[in-house]
């Protein structure tokens, strides 16, 4: 890959006598266009009922989808451009693949959102449009060709995050988280912005593989490019929620709705890898060798971290926050690896998303009205309680513990695997520590659910949406585990970045 | 370089067609997909067809038998493609040695679901639990591609994690959780190890495969097959276990319902030691030679070790389990004398102490039933009441013990002689715990079946019922059948151990101190008639 360097595109200056294409962000044309309809709309009918806000929130992301599955044909073809609008947007199958991945995500998160503000009587109708804000925002970061343009993305989707997080704000935890994670994603926007001005400051340009290019030919004087590396990386570090910028993540992953936890979960850690992926392996990719060892010592703390704090925890989704942590550790081994790792983090990307999302709809489930039982306590004989709950959380458990056949343990041996190859055992003999202690925390929540008694007898609900948004997750989790074969074929050309 | 070229493909036999392993494999694992849908209150059809899905399975590996001949090398082999993008595969093969540990947990299914015929809490997970259970134990005795293998050795953790921690006795969730910490923790170092292996494989035969046999192609340096030779054997010693990694044991054997602890005395610690055989000795026979008296001194201490602890049990479970681990560690010294007759009779113990201690855990477990209690001092005098069950017990224990005309005696003796041939010390301190063994079973069955009836509510007890000879007989028929017959074994275990062996004492007679050495061509070539592989090659 570091072969293609030096495609320099045209300049943004000069690319005014090349046409416009437009094409690749229609998607997220029509995730806004949604989202400002949805508002408008809102804002002039009367009706209390909240599902045809969430029903039409769900048209535009399947259109979003549908357009972004008619692009993976369109950018295959010779003569369509690597990048349009001037360098900014990148058109390539790794920014729809993991656009996909995070339509898929919105639209289990707005199936979840709609079950639990329900229930919770906190329907407004402000909500879908934040949320497709979101969405819009973190399908646009994975395709930013451009740091100004990722900066955007990520502001953007982390402003309509701080709302969504603070979305119950009368429970004085959500209004609590919300403000804590405004403040230190603030503080890791500053860190982020601070990057660009240094890569801008090194090389003259923010295009993406305009600084590759102009760092590719330079031996010396670049004090100035790492640092922008440093704080860059920093950035991202915050929005994945790599140790030690992970303050942020139990206070915001607990107070926050739990439909919000699960969306903001498995959505902001799948945009926030995609555009830290497409970032050092263009930009900084002739760096690699400085950053490489940088990122290993994050992944080695991250999963060490996240795992032990993990086992402490007596709140469920505290403990799928550190949990979340780990994971980040682990993805980020699939990035150190660089190469066949970008392949490998991919893989974990989609197998994470679909096993946190399922994790939080049940603790969504099980959680009654005002987020009473999140302890683990209330897990207590939940196979009793709920036999289908219960076997779809101990799947969950036992992917994000990285048990076959699961999806967990495929995307495992393929980040380990690539690091093995890229020669960092002992960070992989690291990772593999670090799920053994993992493995510890998800186990006893099965402990809890299979071989105990029930505490107390709430009665949980039982809809056919709420069943949905746990058994498509479960069956995802089973086929990944089962075929992976299916999503490594795609990824095969997907996890190619050009540039 | 005489190592250097390409040695020829193994004597590896295809399927013809007929995918028995895969039928086998998977049998139980789509009974329970079926059975998953049935709603748990209808517990009668839930016990019956688990029965008749172990049933049909123990059919079907009874056809593989009938495919199965006598000569060695992989047989019945199914290849397919299953990430063509990471070069993973699927591949399914059987040799002298597999093959009777497939039998093994196939025969003994049937009788761990009729065991728990009077399961009533959550009938239908236990049953369910049991069946994907038996589906991965079968998986790991015939995938030949390390993943697969991988895949199918962790799977089974959590069925059998959730019969200790579901359906247990008092300190169930203890035993479960240390289970399961040990094992995985085990298996770590495992998984790392193969994907080393994995990548070796693409720089040194042009392409990643996890495939079994072509890993024995690989030429590593010496101190690289030695480490690789420890991530494998930590795997597999917590499993076996071997001393001293051998404390989950005790509790989980004791803390797990009568069916849990058959399965897994008779068929999950096995998996432990088939690892070391297929793996170990496959794949780094340099490096096993390198270790060869660490883990025979380690298999002399179990055996030395658990005969003495359980000597000093008042629980009878506990003592069968602490009895486990000595028998395991004959397993172990066997095969890793290197010597023909240690091999096969390693591989004969391991079937034979999967039917004896697989019966007295049934024992056990009905006395339990009975009784309720498992403490020698509380019982005595059983057998006037129960006469049938102490015939059983006696016959059982006497099996375990090594009496002649019973099947522990042909695998003990092959044992003891392929070590003495090796090493005196070692196999002086195998006999103590031969010795040992009568008296800590025998002692045993005297303070529960004579003397004085200590608990009047004893003498009202019920011998076995039909339901319990059906669970009995086929054993015992089985453990004199390989008693006074053992030669239809021996002639299918022996060509495969003669290849083990070979290969590991072949590679180094040919190896060169500080080279490189081969994953051996002679451990896949197919094996001459005769060769005398009884003397042991020095290490160079």
């Amino acid at each position: 890959m570091l072969s293609t360097i030096g495609q320099v595109p045209a300049a943004p200056g000069t690319s005014s006598h090349v046409p416009l294409v437009f094409q690749p962000v229609v998607p997220e044309f029509i995730l806004a266009g949604t989202a400002i309809a949805l508002l408008l709309w809102d804002a002039i009918r009367r009706d209390e009922d909240q599902a045809p806000l969430a029903l039409a929130a769900l048209a535009g992301i399947a259109a979003a989808a549908a357009y972004t599955v008619w692009l993976w044909f369109w950018v295959g073809k010779p003569g369509h451009p690597a990048s349009v609008l001037g360098g900014m947007v990148a058109a390539d199958k790794f920014a729809l693949f993991i656009r996909l991945v995070l339509l898929g995500v919105a639209a289990l998160g707005v199936i979840l959102s709609y079950h639990y503000l329900d229930r919770a009587g906190e329907a407004r109708g402000e909500y879908y449009p934040l949320l497709l804000f979101a969405t819009a925002g973190m399908t646009l970061i994975a395709a930013a060709d451009d740091l100004i343009l990722v900066f955007l993305a990520l502001e953007t989707l982390s402003l309509s995050l701080y709302l969504m997080t603070g979305f119950s704000f009368r429970r004085l935890a959500s209004a609590e988280a919300s403000m804590k994670y405004f403040l230190l994603g603030a503080f890791s926007s500053a860190f982020f912005l601070y990057g660009i001005a240094l890569a801008y400051g090194a090389t003259g340009t923010t295009n993406l593989s305009g600084i590759a290019g102009k760092l590719s030919g330079q031996v010396s004087g670049l004090a100035l490019a790492l640092g922008a590396a440093g704080l860059l990386a920093t950035g991202f570090g915050f929005k994945v929620a790599a140790v030690p910028f992970h303050m942020w993540t139990p206070d915001a992953y607990q107070g926050a709705p739990t439909c919000v936890t699960a969306f903001m979960s498995a959505g902001t850690k799948v945009a926030a890898f995609g555009a830290f992926l497409r970032v050092f392996n263009t930009a900084f990719s002739p760096l690699i060798w400085d950053w490489r060892p940088f990122v290993w010592g994050v992944a080695a703390v991250t999963m060490v971290v996240g795992s032990i704090l993990a086992i402490a925890q007596t709140d469920v989704k505290r403990m799928l926050a550190y949990s979340s942590i780990a994971h980040a550790g682990f993805i980020l081994v699939g990035v150190t690896a660089a190469d066949k790792g970008i392949q490998g983090a991919m893989f974990y990307l989609v197998a994470y998303a679909t096993m946190i999302l399922g994790a939080f709809a049940v603790v969504m489930l099980v959680s009654v009205r005002g987020e009473r039982n999140v302890s683990l306590v209330s897990y207590a004989g939940l196979a009793r309680r709920s036999p289908f709950l219960a076997v779809a959380m101990a799947l969950f458990l036992l992917s994000l513990a990285g048990i076959p056949p699961t999806a967990g343990f495929i995307a495992k041996v393929a980040v380990f695997s690539a690091a093995v190859q890229a020669g960092y055992w002992p960070l992989v003999l690291i990772a593999v520590i670090a799920s053994v202690i993992a493995a510890f925390f998800y186990i006893r929540v099965i402990v809890l659910m299979y071989m105990q008694e029930p505490a107390e007898s709430v009665e949980l609900e039982r809809t056919s949406v709420a069943q949905v948004s746990v058994a498509v997750p479960a069956a995802l989790t089973l086929l990944f585990g089962v075929l992976p074969g299916l999503l490594f074929g795609v990824l095969k050309s997907a996890s190619v970045i050009r540039f | 370089m005489l190592w250097s070229a390409v040695p020829p493909p193994g004597p590896i036999e295809d399927s013809g067609g007929f995918p028995w392993l895969t039928l086998v494999t998977f049998a139980p694992l789509a009974g329970a997909a079926i059975a998953a849908v049935f709603p748990s209150r209808l517990l009668k059809l839930h016990r019956v067809w688990a029965l008749v899905v172990t049933l049909a399975t123990f059919g079907l590996s009874l056809g593989m038998l009938a495919v199965y001949h006598g000569e060695g090398g992989f047989q019945l082999v199914e290849r397919a493609v299953w990430v063509k993008a990471l070069n993973f595969n699927y591949i399914l093969g059987v040799d002298g040695i597999s093959l009777f540990m497939v039998l093994l947990t196939t025969f003994l299914m049937p009788a761990a679901v009729l065991v728990s015929w009077r399961i009533e809490q959550q009938a239908k997970y236990y049953m369910v639990a049991f069946l994907i259970l038996e589906s991965a134990m079968i998986g790991s005795f015939v995938a030949l591609d390390l993943l697969l293998f991988f895949l199918f050795f962790e799977a089974l953790l959590f069925p059998m994690y959730l019969i200790i921690g579901g359906w247990g006795s008092e300190r169930r969730v203890y035993a479960a959780v240390k289970f399961f910490l040990f094992t995985m923790a085990g298996s770590a170092f495992l998984l790392v190890s193969i994907l080393f292996l994995y990548f070796r494989a693409g720089s040194d035969l042009g392409h990643t495969t996890f495939d079994f046999t072509q890993l024995q192609h690989l030429v590593l340096p010496v101190d690289t097959a030695r480490w690789l030779f420890l991530g494998f054997f930590v795997a597999f010693a917590v499993k076996v276990p071997l001393f001293p990694l051998h404390t989950w044991l005790p509790d989980a054997h004791t803390e797990a319902p009568t069916a849990g602890s058959l399965i897994l005395a008779a068929v999950l610690l096995k998996i432990g030691a088939y690892g070391l055989i297929r793996f170990n000795l496959g794949l780094f026979p340099e490096a096993s030679q390198f270790f060869r008296t660490f883990v025979m001194v380690l298999a002399a201490i179990g055996i030395i070790y658990g005969a003495a602890v359980a000597l000093i049990q008042t629980d009878v479970k506990r003592l069968v389990a602490y009895s486990s681990v000595s028998h395991l560690g004959f397993v172990v010294l066997g095969t890793f004398a290197f010597t023909l007759q240690g091999m096969s009779g390693g591989v004969l113990q391991m079937v034979n102490h999967g039917l004896s201690t697989g019966a007295l855990f049934l024992l056990v477990g009905m006395l339990y039933d009975r009784t309720h209690t498992r403490d020698l001092g509380r019982m005595g005098g059983l057998g006037g009441t129960m006469p049938a069950l102490a015939g059983v017990f006696l016959f059982v224990a006497l099996s375990s013990v090594g009496l002649p005309g019973l099947n522990g005696f042909v695998g003990e003796f092959l044992v003891l002689l392929g070590t003495f041939i090796v090493s005196k010390p070692f196999a002086v301190a195998a006999v103590v715990a031969v010795v040992l063994a009568a008296i800590y079973l025998l002692w045993a069955y005297q303070r529960m079946m004579h003397g004085p009836v200590l608990n009047e509510e004893h003498r009202l007890l019920p011998d076995l019922s039909g339901r319990e000879y059906a669970i009995l007989v086929p054993i015992m028929a089985a453990i004199l059948l390989v008693g006074v017959f053992p030669q239809p074994l021996l002639d299918r275990i022996e060509p495969a151990a003669r290849q083990t062996t070979r290969c590991v004492i072949q590679t180094n007679q040919a190896a060169q101190p500080g080279q490189g050495v081969q994953l051996s061509s002679v451990c896949s070539e197919p094996p001459e008639g005769g060769v005398p592989i009884g003397d042991v090659a020095r290490r160079p």
